[in-house]
């Protein structure tokens, strides 16, 4: 059954090797897709018609918040594929629940944040620098709560299989989405916040 | 299944080490009284270190038959990023955008 005796479980068949690396391919448009949303912030960044600049309406302090929520969430999830090669359902589980229950703080902090700066007028629509902020980080948003959604289900799908060569395979790729994120995160922290509070 | 894993998952635990260093660091330079290219230079290169830990230490990127695979992919795709981010402001800082 096993084709590679030294390789985990989620390797373990043709098909999962063949999912792995197609996620990978998958990973690799989405590097793409963000540069893209980069290129064009970095273009706008100082285009604010009149509306305010990122140094007005960012807080270093709820942004490093959110940095740790998202750099932990990475290692417990990496925590969860080292149970997983361990063969430890129940630890594999707890870790996976952490690392959502990480991943819905930071969302938590996420939505309070918009929340906030369309409270003090920084809205999508006020300039340049704004739409381009909204649609980058909206995508990484929008990135975190498929992933918080995609979580649960395979959850379900753990506690009513186990770990199989299907259901690690589905965990290892869901570990690559998510770590991908904190990359992404890593990202937006050095050339969003900490460039636009300089 | 056989156990191929040690139980203590010190590479995570490092890896994480270095992720919080680096953050730390960045958030530290950032305080700095440097001017804010020479951070910018800093934080950026912490931040591609962080990523590169990420990929390796935590995603097992050179993993399985297709590490190098990945790999290549991996560079390729950092490399059109790469090209679309510089490659767009510089063409929008430079020449007509900044002369008309």
């Amino acid at each position: 059954m096993a084709s590679g005796t030294s390789l985990p479980l989620e390797y373990s068949t043709k098909q999962n090797e063949m999912n792995i690396l197609g996620f990978w391919i998958f990973l690799g448009a989405e590097i793409v897709l963000f540069s893209t949303l980069f290129a064009g912030y970095a273009v706008l960044e100082h285009n604010t018609a009149g509306g305010p600049a990122g140094s007005d309406i960012f807080i270093m302090k709820d942004v490093m918040i959110q940095t740790f929520l998202l750099l932990t969430s990475s290692f417990t999830c990496s925590l969860a594929i080292h149970q997983m090669r361990n063969n430890n359902l129940k630890g594999l589980i707890t870790w996976l629940l952490i690392t959502m229950a990480l991943g819905l703080g930071f969302l938590y902090m996420e939505i309070n944040e918009f929340i906030h700066y369309v409270h003090e007028g920084a809205t999508m629509q006020t300039s340049a620098f704004l739409s381009a902020f909204f649609t980058l980080l909206g995508t990484h948003g929008a990135h975190v709560t498929l992933g918080i959604g995609w979580l649960t289900l395979l959850i379900i799908q753990l506690v009513k299989r186990g770990i199989t060569p299907v259901t690690a395979r589905k965990t290892f790729i869901i570990s690559l989405y998510w770590h991908f994120l904190d990359v992404v995160w890593i990202f937006i922290f050095t050339f969003v916040y900490l460039k636009g509070l300089m | 299944m056989e156990k191929t894993n040690k139980i203590f998952p010190g590479k995570m635990v490092f890896g994480f080490f270095l992720s919080i260093v680096m953050t730390v660091l960045a958030a530290i330079v950032f305080y700095t009284d440097f001017t804010s290219s020479v951070k910018l230079w800093i934080i950026g290169a912490l931040a591609i270190f962080q990523a590169g830990v990420q990929l390796i230490m935590f995603m097992h990127m050179n993993e399985g038959k297709s590490g190098m695979i990945n790999t290549i992919n991996i560079v390729y795709s950092v490399f059109i990023a790469a090209v679309i981010v510089a490659g767009s402001i510089w063409i929008l800082s430079t020449g007509h955008a900044a002369h008309y």
